[in-house]
């Protein structure tokens, strides 16, 4: 397949690195002031040492991507709240040319669903978006095999900055601005690490677990939220005595979004320490299912994005 | 010297008299041993088995078997043999004249103290089914800073989401932060 990339992150470019592994070739990346484009396929290694040296990714306008030849649209922009805006344009132009289109970018799946929805059953092209929900985690194909109507629930930690925090708590014993200070030293929490802290973003990944099970419905605005901000290292010392600990749980159903700090069985499978995720999909007929890996990163959530496009040119 | 009080514990000379028949109501997993191991810790700690009823044929809504046992104790000796069972890790229906469908644990965290701790719980008591069998506060930085508090509830079989409700909007009066169990799956 050929793949034309918007978003020139950790996940974008590790798309572009990655591409050729699986079989795909790239003839476009750009970020949101350059792009590099080749029908015959773009010089990747070369956008990709130009993109480290602070360079521009290459010298076309991003715009004109939309007017070349490709099978698949990578989105792979920063998820915006809200109108979801450039990913959901970036969508719609891609679907409206017949092409196919992979998100690693919440935004539209999170936030326009039906719109994008109906926008994809007037194409020719689909929408895959496994990237959006717990990088490598195959959350979303997990949900698929099942069937969605077979799948009563899913829960999990969907967020690794703030479960690392809580793990670094209950094992020193230590307050939440200590460890979130440890966290971003370490490059785990972002300088602004606020949607990882309060909720929104393992929010934005249950709203598209909801959104699947039911078809859409749901936006953020319809998700229970709290964060971990208010948690002190005494709660997690009183819920081990128990042998329980806490953790930032989403849960996904027909009837609604919840995310919130929660006491979990200290060795129980939700109880996944440092950075790890896991997801818990409960069927009618299965019983409970669980996959746990690396839910961010570049080349991790990279890996999601190509499985999409092989299953797209499976089809 | 007859008539002289009873030291409290002291099962050798409570146990002339002050014997009273109590009925545990047990909950256990279908495999062999289960039984054995649910009557050792009445035995071990001062409990006479009077009769035991094992209810083979009934499930309860999670898939258990019921088990009632009949045993005499002193009064001081019956809640040491309660803890025993669950510290067994039994789960223990109804002890005495109170019935229990569930342990729950709950966390709250804010300014516990000053917004009248003995309030709260005596709401969550009098507003809900739910009894509080204990509570383990820690206030690291002192009264008058954010501490925590854990409760084990016992609560009425499919009455949790009700206690859950009450729970929270006593919290949310003292702007106290909940940290709720997670229930349902195999969490």
């Amino acid at each position: 397949m050929r793949l034309a990339i918007l978003g020139a992150g950790d996940v974008g470019r590790s798309v572009a690195d990655l591409a050729g592994e699986y079989g795909h070739e790239v003839v476009a990346l750009a970020d949101s002031t350059n792009a590099v484009i080749d029908a015959d396929g773009i010089d990747v290694e070369g956008a990709l040492q130009r993109k480290r040296s602070d360079e521009p990714v290459g010298v076309d306008d991003p715009d004109d991507v939309f007017d070349i030849e490709y099978d698949v649209l990578v989105e792979a922009t920063p998820t915006t709240l809200g109108d979801a805006e450039p990913g959901f344009s970036h969508v719609e132009r891609a679907l409206e040319a017949d092409r196919h289109v992979v998100l690693a970018n919440k935004g539209p799946v999170a936030e326009r669903y039906e719109e994008m929805r109906a926008l994809e059953a007037d194409s020719e092209g689909s929408v895959r978006f496994e990237a959006t929900v717990g990088g490598a985690i195959p959350a979303l194909s997990t949900v698929e095999d099942c069937m969605p109507e077979n799948v009563t629930a899913v829960r999990g930690v969907l967020n690794g900055t703030a479960n690392f925090i809580l793990t670094r708590m209950a094992a020193e014993g230590l307050d939440y601005e200590h460890v979130l200070a440890e966290a971003q030293d370490l490059g785990v929490a972002e300088a602004d690490p606020t949607f990882d802290v309060d909720g929104t973003d393992a929010a934005l990944k249950f709203v598209i677990l909801a959104n699947v099970l039911s078809d859409g419905g749901f936006a953020l605005e319809d998700a229970s939220v709290e964060g971990i901000q208010n948690i002190p290292g005494s709660a997690l010392n009183l819920a081990a005595e128990d042998g329980r600990t806490i953790r930032l749980i989403g849960e996904a159903t027909r009837e609604g979004v919840r995310v919130g700090p929660r006491l979990v069985p200290e060795n129980g499978p939700l109880a996944v320490t440092g950075t790890r995720n896991i997801i818990q999909i409960e069927t009618h007929n299965a019983g409970s299912l669980h996959s746990s890996g690396r839910g961010a990163g570049g080349p991790e959530t990279a890996t999601a994005v190509l499985s999409d496009v092989n299953r797209l040119a499976d089809r | 010297m007859g008539d002289a009080p009873t030291p409290p514990g002291d099962l050798g000379t409570e146990a002339d008299g002050g014997v009273r028949t109590y009925t545990v109501r047990l909950e256990l997993v279908d495999e062999p041993g289960e039984l054995l191991d649910a009557l050792t810790p009445i035995a071990e700690n001062g409990g006479n088995l009077m009769s035991i009823h094992h209810e083979r044929g009934n499930i309860t809504p999670r898939g258990h078997i019921p088990v009632e046992v009949d045993l005499g104790c002193p009064p001081d000796r019956f809640d040491d043999i309660v803890a025993a069972l669950r510290e067994t890790g039994i789960n223990v229906i109804q002890a005495g004249a109170e019935r229990y469908g569930e342990e729950i644990s709950v966390v709250l965290v804010g300014h516990l103290i000053e917004t009248d701790l003995s309030d709260t719980l005596l709401a969550i008591e009098d507003e809900t089914s739910a009894a509080v069998l204990d509570l383990s506060l820690s206030a690291p930085q002192g009264t008058g800073d954010t501490s925590s508090a854990r409760l084990r509830l016992a609560i009425d079989s499919g009455r949790s989401e009700a206690v859950f409700d009450t729970i929270r909007s006593v919290s949310e009066e003292k702007d106290l932060t909940v940290v709720e169990p997670l229930l349902g799956g195999d969490a």
